[in-house]
């Protein structure tokens, strides 16, 4: 099963090569992976999306609080909580094309942020699923190029992770 | 106070009550050796950067103080890293301090730069680049605090060459701030109640005994089970000497090339009690069929150990001293005779086992058995030498045929596995503890591998006794391809004509010894032990030998061979 983790760490140099090293010198798979600063400027928040069976996860999880930097894990799977990523997706697009593609996009309230004579870029967030779903039905315009981030999320719960015991 | 970076490196390891340092100079940390120059601290040095990191590590073992070593930058520092990765291995405490290029031209494969924190990071419990001059003091403190406590292992502090010329304002912290480091010494009083409460219901129940019960301590917590239950108890190499070997509930060593009632007990138990091991696959075998009749329980300071390999059903979390004692407290109204009676019948029955299949060889009177050696080497030395060993056959005969009483008294590398570890781990273990009788158990193989380190020993006339188990061959390899590669002996021999051990010894300026028959074994080690100064002794053994009983590799613990036609 996929769990979604939020690791807080230290905000230092060569923290995420650490924690990413970790895993896969596990032999874990990182699925998705992303990591940015928090409300506390010497905090970095990671969030990593990793698949395996519940004894896998715990290694992930005890493994990794092995780490000095590492503050806190909170596993967020069980938890009801908020996951997003973002997409931005470059698209074939020709004037004959383009209304149909500005259909697609406000269906799924994506974002036009670029256009030119041949393509157009498309912004979306949304979960994992929706993104999925928009790429599907852009790839029959040709998709020149895509970028994606990993998962991020946040836990509905009005505490903060680094506070929960 | 203000001083340099250097100073303030010196200073503060005199602050952690280090007294003495293995290290090997170069440019990366010339101003270090500088600030050394006028210290107190005293410094080995080693003839290569492997032999100071390894010769720390034994001084760790041997005394549980954190092990300190010293090397340049670039190869220097690539030159420990067998030696990290052998402490970490074997949780051993060590604080390592590398030199660094200078700041500015970090990052440019600059003249001996090599990314030490990069490499180090799978190895080392915490490392770090030290990038501010004033950050040293906190870091050492950090480091020191970090190697000894929790699980212990070694720390890396990469320091560049401006650091440590640059001068600071000197305070060393009092207090340590790791948010994310809070190793837990107290567990929860419920984990061992329900441990109690399985071993009340349990009627063969087995204590297993890792290194963790040395290194935390706690042998005489553990003595205080036995003695007090009977309770029948089995070691992993690590765990060797925390309990008396001649003690009536040990059964020894288990796994690979455990003995035949170790390894039977653990496929009989019902309840397997795992104390400060990592059930390491030379431990278990197929892990499909390990203890497959028993529960588990796991006491681990190291909660990343539990349900790493085994699964188990109990665990406790915590400082072995706080569990075992609260263990101990839980037990005492949980105890009656009945269950008494049901573990006096599972003793009886493991001592049973254990005197129907002891440890035997064949012996000779034409050629020397190495399992000989061993056996005279124990009765000689009384049983009460700390023994350091190498990798390999003599390795695995010195755990069986040498009796160890005390802990720290066995010094090998046991995770790893690491040929050359003994030569300079026996100079950390005499610097150590000077009044001991330190013997150095090692193979051809091994022996050559760090052999520079007799040049350390000589030089501080450090009486070490040195037994070469002398095959001429890589004897364990040569057993695997007798055993499982049809006698295809691939490279498993020296064909150099034969180095003179004696010889070698003696060019180094220590003394050297041979035995050739059988008859000479015990009168060239009585002479050993009567000369001062080093002694090589080379023992010139029969190579046909194998360490068994043998579980082989990925079979379960009751597939041993226990004899083997050539
Ligand atoms: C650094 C290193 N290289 C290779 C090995 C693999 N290895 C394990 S035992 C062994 C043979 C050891 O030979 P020797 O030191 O002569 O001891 P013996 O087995 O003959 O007692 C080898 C090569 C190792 N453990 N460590």
């Amino acid at each position: 099963m996929r769990h979604t983790l939020a690791v807080l760490v230290e905000n230092r140099p060569g923290v995420l090569v650490h924690v990413s090293g970790l895993i896969a010198r596990r032999a874990f798979n990182i699925e998705s992976i992303s990591a940015g600063h928090t409300e506390e400027p010497d905090m970095t928040r990671i969030t990593i999306v990793v698949d395996g069976d519940e004894r896998n996860i715990e290694q992930v999880v005890t493994q990794l609080s092995k780490l000095i930097d590492v503050i806190k894990i909170i596993d967020l799977t069980e938890e009801a909580s908020i996951e997003r990523e973002l997409a931005l997706i470059k698209v074939k697009a020709t004037p004959e094309t383009r209304s149909d593609i500005v259909d697609i996009v406000e269906i799924f309230r994506a974002k036009i942020v670029d256009i030119n004579r041949e393509t157009m870029v498309i912004e979306l967030t949304g979960e994992e699923r929706k993104i999925d779903a928009l790429c599907q039905v852009l790839q029959d315009h040709g998709i020149v190029e895509l970028v994606r981030t990993g998962k991020i999320a946040l836990s509905r719960n009005p505490g903060a992770a680094k506070n929960k015991e | 106070m203000k001083m340099t970076g250097a100073q303030a490196v010196v200073n503060s390891l005199q602050k952690e009550g280090v007294e003495v340092i293995f290290g090997y100079p170069g440019g990366g940390v010339l101003p270090l050796y500088d600030a050394l120059y006028d210290s107190p601290l005293r410094h080995v040095l080693t003839r290569h950067e492997q032999g100071a990191a390894h010769a720390a590590d034994g001084y760790a073992r041997a005394t549980g103080k954190v092990g300190v070593v010293i090397a340049t930058s670039g190869p220097g520092a690539t030159n420990l890293i067998t030696g990290i990765a052998t402490a970490n291995m074997d949780s051993v405490p060590m604080v390592c301090i590398t030199g660094q290029v200078g700041l500015s031209i970090i990052g440019k494969d600059s003249f001996q730069e090599a990314d030490i924190t990069g490499i180090t990071t799978p190895i080392t419990k915490h490392n770090y680049l030290v990038k501010n001059p004033k950050d040293l003091p906190r870091i050492l403190r950090e480091a020191f605090h970090i190697a000894q406590t929790g699980r212990p292992g070694p720390v890396v502090i990469d320091i560049p060459k401006d650091v440590f010329t640059a001068t600071i304002d000197y305070d060393y912290p009092e207090e340590i701030v790791l948010r994310g480091y809070k190793p837990l010494y107290e567990g929860k009083k419920k984990e061992i109640d329900e441990v109690a409460k399985a071993l009340q219901k349990a009627k063969k129940p087995l204590l297993f005994v890792g290194g963790g019960v040395i290194s935390s301590e706690a042998t005489d917590l553990v003595r205080t089970i036995v003695d007090q239950y009977k309770i029948p108890l089995i070691s992993s190499f690590m765990g060797l000497g925390a309990i008396e070997a001649k003690d009536p509930c040990n059964l020894g060593m288990v796994g690979m090339h455990g003995t035949v009632a170790a390894n039977m007990a653990v496929m009989d138990c019902d309840l397997l009690v795992g104390l400060g091991v990592r059930f390491d696959d030379r431990v278990t075998g197929l892990l499909a069929k390990f203890a497959p009749k028993a529960q588990i329980v796991h006491f681990d300071i190291d909660p990343a150990e539990v349900n790493k390999n085994v699964s188990t059903q109990y665990r406790v979390i915590g400082h072995l001293r706080w569990s075992l004692q609260s263990l101990l407290e839980s037990l005492e109204h949980k105890i009656d005779t009945k269950v008494q009676a049901d573990w006096t019948l599972w003793l009886q029955q493991v001592q049973k086992w254990h005197q129907e299949n002891p440890l035997t060889f064949k012996n000779s009177e034409k050629v020397i058995k190495p399992q000989y050696v061993l056996q005279e080497l124990d009765r000689q030395t009384k049983s009460n030498a700390i023994v350091v060993t190498d990798v390999g056959q003599h390795q695995m005969w010195t755990a069986q045929y040498y009796g160890f009483h005390r802990p720290r008294t066995l010094i090998s590398s046991g995770g790893l596995g690491t040929m050359g570890f003994g030569l300079p781990a026996a100079i950390g273990v005499q610097m150590a503890c000077p009044q001991e009788n330190v013997l150095l158990v090692t193979g051809d193989g091994s022996l050559l591998m760090n052999c520079q380190e007799i040049a350390t020993i000589v030089e501080h006339q450090l009486p070490i006794k040195v037994a070469i188990v002398n095959n001429h061959a890589l004897g364990m390899v040569r057993q695997w391809q007798r055993m499982f590669f049809q006698q295809r002996y691939s490279h498993s021999t020296f064909h150099n004509g034969g180095t003179d051990y004696v010889r070698l010894a003696e060019a180094f300026g220590a003394k050297g010894l041979r035995a050739t028959t059988p008859e000479e074994v015990p009168q060239v080690i009585a002479k050993a032990l009567e000369i001062e100064g080093p002694v090589f002794i080379d023992f010139q053994v029969c190579s046909e030998e194998n360490v068994l009983p043998m579980v082989p590799a990925g079979a379960s613990l009751d597939q041993m061979i226990e004899g083997v036609v050539d």
